[in-house]
């Protein structure tokens, strides 16, 4: 099988890509944890123990 | 393949790499640092991931004012041998791209600011964003001498920025961290325009140099310097502050006076003579001025954590 070097335009085009995919995969995770976070007032284990949100003093009925 | 078929418009297609340093990532890592201060120092703690991405959101905030800053001044850095080479006057980057980029993550950065922190923080990020691109850029930059001055406060908001993600206010801390940073750029600006001597008046730029000579422009930085000095210290009688931060900008103070004296002594021939080389020293001198201001209230952050340090 006969491959072309690969050419430095697909180089950069590569490296672009990359780098934007990169980045939202990034963004979505810290959009994911950020959520997890406020959602559950830093107390991650309280969601994973299944306990639901944590309910603000101020805004329970 | 024949070498016509390989051939491609090579500045036309940029590389990743080319959109990071669109975003000015050495600006960035000064804004990371100072608005990570301006985060620990505040009394108020945000948890991990929030003080987190309100690091990362100011940073891009600022990437995204460097921007549309290199958008607006493609003219002009085309010119200037020091800025050449950025992606946007070298032709790798076409001007609609870097301003598409620029709008895109200072909306992205506000927003997420926002939600991750308060309003108060976004507000000003946004304002930060604004103030850099259209006052500093659009207008200050080719229109007064005062550029650098007024065009500081840009520079300066991160940390007030930060510790507004904290408490979701300002206080008299931020101002102060703020002031240092503003009063702290004209000193280092003119520094470095001492030195690269002709691409500001190549450029068309009215720096201090240009409009009102080199012999004013040394005795604005002794009066910058003398000016800075009172700001810096007072940060150290905040509630931030105490003996470590004190201590630290008393010698950095004394030591970036003797500079500004030293500088101001010399003409230019004695400056050619050794090739700006006090010059050169005071620039370089001035950043770490400033990393070891704010590495010290680094420092005394963790001493009031341990109970110490405070006044």
């Amino acid at each position: 099988m006969n491959f072309e070097p690969e050419h430095e335009i697909h180089k950069r085009r590569f490296s672009r890509n990359l780098g934007v995919g990169l980045a939202l995969g990034a963004f979505v995770m810290l959009t994911f944890f950020l959520t997890v976070e406020k959602v559950t007032r830093g107390d991650p284990m309280h969601a994973i123990r299944g306990e639901g949100a944590v309910v603000q003093p101020d805004s329970a009925p | 393949m024949t070498e016509t078929q390989t051939t491609f418009d090579e500045l036309a297609e940029p590389g990743f790499g080319d959109f990071v340093q669109l975003l000015k990532p050495r600006v960035m890592s000064l804004v990371v640092f100072t608005a990570l201060v301006g985060l620990v120092v505040a009394p108020v703690h945000l948890y991990p991931v929030a003080g987190f991405s309100a690091v990362l959101f100011i940073a891009l905030g600022a990437g995204a004012s460097g921007a549309l800053n290199m958008w607006w001044d493609a003219d002009i850095d085309a010119v200037m041998r020091r800025t050449a080479n950025r992606p946007v006057p070298s032709g790798r980057i076409q001007p609609g791209e870097a301003l598409g980029l620029g709008l895109a993550l200072s909306g992205i950065s506000v927003v997420m600011l926002w939600l991750a922190t308060n309003a108060v923080a976004a507000g000003l990020l946004a304002f930060t964003i604004f103030f850099y691109a259209v006052v500093y850029s659009m207008w200050l930059k080719r229109s007064t001498p005062q550029n650098i001055v007024i065009g500081g406060a840009a520079g300066a908001f991160p940390p007030m920025i930060g510790w507004a993600a904290a408490t979701g206010s300002v206080a008299l801390p931020a101002v102060l961290m703020f002031a240092l940073i503003f009063m702290w750029t004209p000193p280092h600006f003119w520094a470095l325009a001492l030195f690269m001597k002709d691409d500001y008046s190549k450029a068309g730029v009215p720096m201090l140099t240009v409009t009102h000579g080199r012999r004013v422009t040394r005795a604005y930085i002794l009066i910058y310097t003398v000016l800075l000095m009172p700001v810096a210290l007072a940060v150290g009688f905040t509630p931030i502050g105490g003996p470590v931060y004190l201590g630290v900008a008393v010698l950095l103070n004394l030591w970036f006076l003797i500079g500004a004296v030293r500088i101001i002594r010399r003409d230019e021939v004695q400056a050619e003579a050794d090739k700006y080389a006090v010059e050169k020293a005071f620039f370089r001198f001035s950043l770490l001025y400033l990393f070891l201001h704010f590495g010290a209230l680094l420092v005394e952050a963790g001493l009031h954590g341990m109970g110490q340090g405070a006044w």
